[in-house]
Parts: C-alpha cells; sequence; structure tokens
C-alpha cells in the first residue's frame, strides 16, 4: 500500500501532547544511582490475591482433618503405651491362684504356696494375698458392704520376678500342681499376648485412619488449587504472557497454600492439645472413684505421653508441608493442560 | 525476528481459521495488521505470542521453530514479545505500579533494581500521578496505558498489540500511536493489530491485511 500519509501526522498532530512531551523511551531507568534515589523499596502485594482462594473453607477442613488426626495419633499412643506396660507386667509379675474346696485350709495352702514360690529360681519377691486384700480387689464389681465369708473366693499369691533369672514357669507349675491342691500358675502370659497383639493391631488401625484422614486432607486440597486455579485463570494467563515461568506461579500458589495448611494445621493440633489436656485433668479429677480405677487397671492411666504431643507437631507440619506439595503438584499438572 | 511459513490454524475440528500465511516481522520494524472483524487477527497475534502452535507450517521466533521447543524456553522467549491486549488484562487487585512492574518482578528482578524504571516509565505515559490507582478506578485510556506500559517496561524487541485504540478516543488513541512511534524508533518491532482506518492513515508503515483466513502484506 502506497497510499500512505506521511511519516509525519502523529507527530504533527500530536506535538502538545503527553507522549510528545517526553519523546525519548526511558531506557537507562535501570541504572543503579537513579534506583538508589528514587526512595524505600515498595511493598508488593500478592499475586494470588488472598481472597481468589477459598481460604476459610479449607482452613476449617484441614483444621478437622489435624484435629481428628492428632486425636487418632494420641489413642494410638495410649493404647500403643497400654501395650508396652502390660508387656512389661508380663515379664516382671505372675500369679498363683489357689480354688477353694471343701475342707480345704486355704491359709495353709497359700503359706505352701507362697513358700513354693519363694524357693523358685527368678523370683525376687512373693506377696501372698490375705483374704481382706483378695475381697477389696473385687470391690470394684461386687460393690462395698458385702460379706465374703461365703463365697468361694480364690486366694492369690503374687510372684514378682526378677526379669534377669530365667524363671521356669512350667516346672513351678508341676510342683504347685503336686504339693498345693486347687493351686494353678496363672500363666497370664497368653492372655496378655492376646491383649497385647489387640492393642497392636488397634495402633495399626490408627495408622490405617490417619493415613485416609491425609489422603482426604490431599484431596480437599486439589480440589481447593484447582478451584484456585479457575478462579485465577486471568492472573495465571497474565503471567505466562509477561513470561513467567511454571515454577514461579506454582511457587505463588503454593505459598498461599502452605499459608493457610499451616492456618488449619495449627488450629486442629492446638484443639487436640486442649483436647488432650482436658481429658488428662478429668481423668485425675476420678482417681479414686471405682469406674476410674477400673478403667485405670484395664487401660492404664489416661494420659497422652510426650511422644503423642510430638506426634500432634508433626502432625501439623506434615499436613502443612502436604498442603503445600499437593498445590504445587497440582498448579503445575493444571498449568500444563493449560498449555 | 519472526518468521511464518505456510502456516494454518484451526480450532479443535473446525474449519482453518488461517491458512498459508506466509510472511515475516522484521528487526526494528513497524507494520499494522488489520482486517475485517472475524479475519483471525487475534488468532494470529496469540500465534506471534506463543499462546498457541500452529496446525500446520512453521513458525519460527527469534531464530527458534516453535513447535519443537520446549516447554520450559517459552517464557524466555515471551520476555522478549511484550504484549498490549484489547481487554488490558490488569490484575484488579494489584496497582498501576504493580501492574507494570509486574514482568520484572516474574523475572526475578529485585523491586528495588527496577523502581525507578518504572516511575519513570509511568510518568511517560502519564500515569506518574497514578502510580498507587487500582485498575477498577482507572479510566479506559489510563487503563490502555498502564497496559502499554507493562508491555513495555522490559524493553522486549517486539510489541504485539491488539485493538490498542479501540476503547479510547480519537485525541487517546493518536497519542497512544505516537508511543508506539516512538517505540518503534527506539529500535522495537511494533505489530498493531487494528480495523481503524484512521489510525493507520496516520503513520506510514507496512499493512498486514488479513481477509477470509489469508494474509495480504502491503508495503
Amino acid at each position: 500500500m502506497s497510499a500512505k500519509h506521511g511519516a509525519a501526522p502523529a507527530e504533527r498532530r500530536d506535538g502538545r501532547e503527553g507522549a510528545a512531551r517526553k519523546p525519548a523511551i526511558p531506557k537507562a531507568a535501570g541504572s543503579k544511582s537513579k534506583a538508589a534515589a528514587s526512595g524505600p523499596t515498595r511493598r508488593m502485594g500478592p499475586i494470588v490475591p488472598a481472597s481468589s482462594v477459598s481460604g476459610n473453607t479449607l482452613i476449617m477442613v484441614i483444621a478437622i482433618m489435624t484435629y481428628l488426626a492428632a486425636l487418632t495419633v494420641g489413642a494410638a499412643d495410649l493404647v500403643r503405651r497400654t501395650a508396652d506396660d502390660w508387656a512389661r507386667d508380663v515379664v516382671r509379675e505372675t500369679t498363683i491362684q489357689i480354688r477353694p474346696a471343701e475342707g480345704r485350709d486355704m491359709d495353709a495352702s497359700v503359706a505352701r504356696a507362697a513358700e513354693i514360690g519363694r524357693s523358685a529360681a527368678g523370683v525376687v519377691d512373693v506377696r501372698p494375698y490375705s483374704k481382706q486384700e483378695t475381697a477389696r480387689l473385687l470391690e470394684p464389681w461386687l460393690g462395698t458392704g458385702l460379706s465374703f465369708d461365703d463365697l468361694p473366693i480364690p486366694r492369690l499369691v503374687v510372684l514378682r520376678l526378677s526379669g534377669e533369672t530365667p524363671f521356669d514357669a512350667v516346672a513351678l507349675k508341676e510342683k504347685l500342681e503336686r504339693e498345693v491342691p486347687g493351686a494353678t500358675l496363672d500363666d497370664h502370659r497368653r492372655f496378655l499376648d492376646r491383649l497385647v497383639a489387640m492393642a497392636r493391631t488397634i495402633v495399626w488401625l490408627g495408622v490405617g485412619v490417619l493415613a485416609l484422614m491425609l489422603t482426604a486432607t490431599v484431596l480437599s486440597v486439589v480440589f481447593a488449587t484447582r478451584g484456585a486455579m479457575a478462579g485465577n485463570r486471568d492472573i495465571v494467563q497474565v503471567l505466562h504472557f509477561v513470561g513467567a515461568r511454571d515454577g514461579y506461579i506454582a511457587g505463588q500458589f503454593q505459598r498461599r497454600f502452605l499459608r493457610l495448611g499451616l492456618k488449619g494445621g495449627l488450629a486442629g493440633g492446638i484443639a487436640a492439645f486442649l483436647t488432650f489436656m482436658v481429658a488428662g485433668f478429668t481423668a485425675e479429677q476420678g482417681v479414686g472413684s471405682a469406674a476410674v480405677d477400673q478403667m485405670d487397671a484395664l487401660f492404664g492411666r489416661f494420659q497422652v505421653g510426650a511422644s503423642a504431643y510430638a506426634g500432634v507437631v508433626a502432625i501439623v507440619l506434615l499436613i502443612a508441608a502436604l498442603t503445600s506439595i499437593t498445590s504445587r503438584v497440582t498448579v503445575y499438572r493444571t498449568l500444563r493442560a493449560m498449555n | 525476528m519472526l518468521r511464518f511459513e505456510n502456516v494454518g490454524l484451526r480450532y479443535g475440528l473446525g474449519p482453518e481459521v488461517l491458512r498459508d500465511l506466509t510472511f515475516a516481522i522484521e528487526p526494528n520494524s513497524f507494520q499494522f495488521l488489520t482486517g475485517p472483524s472475524g479475519a483471525g487477527k487475534t488468532s494470529l497475534l496469540r500465534l506471534m505470542f506463543l499462546a498457541l502452535k500452529p496446525t500446520r507450517g512453521l513458525v519460527r521466533v527469534f531464530g527458534r521453530d516453535i513447535l519443537t521447543l520446549p516447554q520450559r524456553e517459552l517464557p524466555g522467549l515471551r520476555r522478549r514479545i511484550g504484549v498490549v491486549f484489547q481487554d488490558f488484562r490488569l490484575l484488579d487487585h494489584m496497582t498501576t505500579y504493580e501492574n507494570v512492574a509486574l514482568p520484572l518482578r516474574v523475572a526475578g528482578r529485585d523491586e528495588s533494581s527496577y523502581r525507578a524504571e518504572v516511575v519513570e516509565l509511568l510518568g511517560w505515559v502519564g500515569l506518574g500521578e497514578r502510580l498507587d490507582a487500582l485498575p477498577l478506578v482507572l479510566s479506559g485510556g489510563e487503563k490502555q496505558r498502564a497496559a502499554i506500559a507493562r508491555a513495555l517496561v522490559a524493553q522486549p524487541e517486539m510489541l504485539l498489540a491488539d485493538e490498542p485504540t479501540g476503547n479510547v478516543d480519537p485525541q487517546l488513541a493518536r497519542r497512544i500511536l505516537r508511543l508506539f512511534v516512538e517505540l518503534h524508533k527506539s529500535g522495537t518491532s511494533v505489530v498493531i493489530a487494528t480495523h481503524d482506518i484512521a489510525l493507520m492513515d496516520l503513520y506510514d508503515a507496512k499493512r498486514l491485511v488479513l481477509h477470509e483466513g489469508r494474509l495480504h502484506v502491503y508495503e
């Protein structure tokens, strides 16, 4: 096309306008001296606006998941420690039980059984339970004020084992059966082994539940990230056009989600801490009552250990890290699809 | 700088919207890209700023074939191209200053190293008093100039503008054209997509005319 109106018109007609006031495009503006002279650094706002990510909802989901995961960790820790206690008790103690029978001198039988127990290798202490002490053991089940004279209550002799010298349970059992009628060595190893196995199963179930919760958290973050990406599609496109690398864009979203993950994780973790403390305090207050004593006897004292608190901290950090990493991976995948 | 050879583009299974395009954008050149609405100007611009890949033909940008270019190298090429969108594409949650500084920020530069540069450029486009204004309170002309400043701030080797005067009055249109002419004089290749004949008549430059998906070049 040759019918042009010359190169000058723009200059001629716009001679009074803004661009013409300064004909040269600023090129030297990047010089250090000018930059230094331009005053303090401006605080730059976030590239991904906080309001564009459904933050509150995600924080709540993460907080709930963290709370449940932390409770699972606490419960698993409680069961694990109780199982360890049971296992230790099995090694430390065993009991001789003497069943009552018509015409049997129970006190003499208890004395003889204690004597045999004392002579057995590996036994460091023998404690025969009197009739009154045995009755007291039954109080949580039968209540107080009952006369146990007419009840055929077995008598107990508790043997404390050294744990270092080998203890021959079979030999002791045979000797008791031979010499003390009605006496049996209460080999509660099998019973306790089952309880310990059950407790360990519960711990593994807890691990499984924890894994499911973490998976649910990851999926929630994936959905939230996809939503945020869809809501910020314009921003992502502009970032692409101005030359941002995928890693830079992913970093912007990752930072936002890490913050959400930390907020939600901390909220859930603190709630779990408070729950542990309140439960421990409540259990402490109930010490002495039959119900609490019974629970203590079966499950041990309700007191979450330091390992559980450490586990909660680990859960908080893990969930924050998972949130951050998941959002990054999701952004990368979405960007690949967009490209 | 940018070379198209027998380039065709179709969206999905639809008809070809661009057919057999063969042309080049030379260094330090100035051209208008024009044609009726729906002729494919925006699609061609999208090919030029690497937002699309052709369905056939060869597109070389700064000597690189974009069909074989690894994804990770695209940002490097995009930084050498400034784009002014018809709808500005300013980020509403960022101030004018932050919007204009965005290309430098994503390039990893420290804010203190480019502050003077951005402030000076904003002054040059007449937005020196609007540094902290959000796009929502800017007029159409101010948004347009902010978008132009953002495209220029990284001193690109090629500037692509899609209907840069489509939303402004004739006086401001002339002023914006003046900005592009100055930019061209400073060594940047400029492509302005427009169907504003009056604007094109203001400056003597090559015209790339798209009609029914085909390109005709008028020197």
